[in-house]
């Protein structure tokens, strides 16, 4: 029996004496396992970002703000407010958490470091909503909302900025010259997409906001309320849930226009994972297809091939070659041919994947097991195309090949 | 016990919707060291005899022995095997593969033999050089004149130690001065080297070289006599 590497320096041989022809054969397989890499790749990259943007509003994430167009024109204005968000997590089922918010861009003062931070005022359900976790000290109680208490709990940026190594917690810092007890720090979340740093914020109790850094205190306004649901699929029930709760605090008669929106994550993700599915099933398909052609270019060209080459296989039969051996030599052949249409394959994928992800605004990803899985498929498409030729080579008769010409 | 004993060795071919019997049944024996001829017209069923002799076909019936082993017993691998390990070939075409050196093609059957590839290298040189080819090793046959390219076919055939050398018309594409080259070294190679040689030709000059010649004769042998060799006739004039 002939040892492996001999038949594959054989095939690699006969493959180069035919260049060209060799080329043009795996183009089949190049373009399909270009598809199927490019299609793993932007949709991993396509799901890497849906994961960073539940990561960066927190799972099961929903707000509701303020229809700023239609609070002008119904009367008199309906603003979101603090009793909207208790009525909210009162009378809807499937909230996990539920946190008005206000926001404001204020300097932070410490000593002699300064810093501009977004200050949010709101309730200890901010944490819960956002996925923040404390590392030091600790976080938001009801007590300090009721007291309109004078603390805040820090992102981990503003602690970096304001504090450089320092402990923070127990220290004072100003925030338009109101002097507030640092009582805790986030964990850092790190960046969002787009660069949009996540712990550049300081908490402080929403009371507290209102009453010294917005001054909206008499109508307990709010500018959005953030819900938390207990699950992906509790959104769409709680938009419904909320949407009617909050129509009927507004008193909007059917047919009025409503003077809040809520979005949910899932809405917002839904569109962009609706178009990565249609892009993956649509390379998906050219994979198949093209590794389906690929395969029987592979076959064709084999069967023109062994009936070239007939006497050559005559010859290897009179001086003692089986039909195992030629069937291998052939088989090889056509596995080297779909590997090296594999191998271009891969390298033509991931250049289009970086093209498309341009378009998509997702960055390719790229996984050692998708480029490991290209070469399994093609070696497949090798053997299961290149057999059939292979094993009618190896059915000759030595001397009918020997007469060939 | 002889080498090769064929018994009422009988082949036919379907030719449409019936038979035809080329051979209608040939009797043969042949003893380890010999040197015989097969001759006869076309169509006399010399080289289809020669085929079977060489394990490239089978008989519709009668009983070949090989150096003992009943060669019917055998199935398509075991021929193989037999083919390799006992018999080389040597065509009219020579039947080299192309674009592929001299070196690369006596290595061949080793390949198919197992033979680890520095002993293949090595032995391939050897039988090369004996054949006085040590300067076109690296050469394609189409680099090789019809002579050159007959060498390393013989050279192939005799490369993995084959007890036996079949060689069908080997000197039908070559000039009589290559031919007679050619012949000699057959002849040489039977008598120094004792391997068993089995020709089929239609010419009488070159039939002359072996010790013994068989005619064939619409598929029987019509005579099968020794022959008082072309060069011991030489040497016998010289003396």
């Amino acid at each position: 029996m002939i040892s492996f590497s001999e038949v594959l320096k054989v095939s690699v041989k006969a493959l180069m004496i035919n260049k060209m022809r060799s080329c043009l054969t795996t183009l089949g397989i190049i373009i399909g396992v270009a598809a199927v890499i490019a299609a793993f790749a932007v949709g991993r990259g396509a799901n890497k970002v849906i994961d960073d943007q539940i990561a960066m509003f927190g799972s099961n994430f929903m707000f509701i703000f303020t229809e700023r167009s239609a609070v002008g024109s119904s009367t008199p204005p309906r603003y979101l407010t603090v009793s909207d968000a208790e009525a909210i997590e009162r009378e809807c089922s499937g909230v996990e958490a539920v946190a008005p918010v206000v926001e404001t861009n204020l300097q932070a003062v410490y000593g002699s470091a300064n810093w501009t931070a977004e200050v949010v005022g709101s309730t200890p359900g901010y944490a819960a909503v956002r996925d923040y976790k404390i590392e030091q000290g600790r976080g938001l109680l009801a007590s300090d909302v009721r007291a309109a208490a004078k603390v805040c709990v820090l992102g981990r940026t503003v602690a970096n900025k304001l504090f450089e190594g320092e402990d923070p917690v127990g220290k004072i810092i100003r925030l338009r010259t109101v002097p507030f007890l640092v009582i805790g720090v986030f964990e850092t979340k790190g960046q969002a997409m787009g660069g949009w740093d996540q712990d550049d914020f300081a908490l402080v109790p929403l009371t507290t906001a209102q009453r010294r850094l917005t001054r909206n205190v008499n109508t307990g306004r709010v500018g959005n309320i953030m819900v938390k649901g207990v699950s992906m699929k509790a959104l769409d029930y709680l938009d419904i849930q909320i949407g009617d709760l909050l129509r009927e605090r507004h008193r909007i008669r059917p047919g009025q226009p409503d003077d809040f929106a809520i979005r949910n994550i899932s809405q917002i993700l839904d569109a962009r994972r609706k178009a990565t599915q249609t892009m993956s099933i649509l390379l998906g398909s050219i994979a198949v297809i093209s590794l389906i052609v690929g395969g029987i270019g592979i076959m064709n060209i084999m069967l023109v091939s062994v009936a070239e080459r007939t006497r050559e296989i005559g010859i290897r039969m009179a001086v003692g070659a089986k039909s195992a051996d030629i069937r291998l030599q052939f088989l090889i052949e056509a596995v080297t041919l779909s590997l090296l249409g594999g191998l271009i394959g891969v390298m033509l994928g991931m250049a289009s994947a970086h093209g498309l992800a341009k378009v998509m605004e997702s960055p390719p990803i790229f996984g050692a097991g998708v480029i490991a899985l290209s070469f399994v498929f093609s070696a497949m498409v090798g053997i299961g195309f290149g057999f059939y030729p292979a094993w009618r080579a190896s059915l000759l008769n030595p001397i009918d090949a020997l007469k060939y010409e | 016990m002889s080498l090769i004993e064929l018994t009422g060795i009988r082949k036919s071919f379907r030719m449409g919707d019936g038979e035809l019997e080329v051979l209608h049944g040939i009797d043969m024996r042949v003893e380890s060291g010999e040197f015989i001829a097969m001759m006869g017209p076309s169509g006399s069923g010399k080289s289809t005899t020669m085929n079977i002799l060489g394990c490239l076909d089978t008989p519709t019936s009668g009983r070949y022995i090989l150096d003992g082993q009943d060669v019917g017993d055998l199935d398509g691998d075991e021929l193989a095997m037999i083919r390799n390990k006992m018999i080389g070939f040597v065509f009219q075409g020579f039947n080299l593969l192309q674009r592929t050196s001299a070196l690369a093609n006596v290595e061949m059957p080793m390949l198919y033999s197992g033979t680890r590839a520095k002993e293949r290298r090595a032995r391939a040189k050897e039988v090369l050089e004996r054949m006085g080819l040590g300067d076109r090793m690296s050469h394609d046959p189409s680099q090789l004149s019809g002579g050159q390219q007959q060498r390393v076919a013989i050279a192939r055939g005799i490369v993995n130690r084959a007890p036996i050398l079949m060689a069908d018309e080997p000197t039908g594409n070559l000039d009589s001065k290559t031919s007679d080259e050619i012949m000699k070294l057959f002849q040489e190679l039977n008598e120094k080297e004792g391997i068993t040689i089995a020709l089929v030709t239609h010419e009488p000059d070159v039939a002359s070289y072996s010790g013994r010649i068989m005619h064939f004769k619409d598929g029987l042998i019509t005579s099968d006599e020794p022959n008082g060799r072309k060069g011991a006739q030489q040497r016998d004039l010289i003396l």
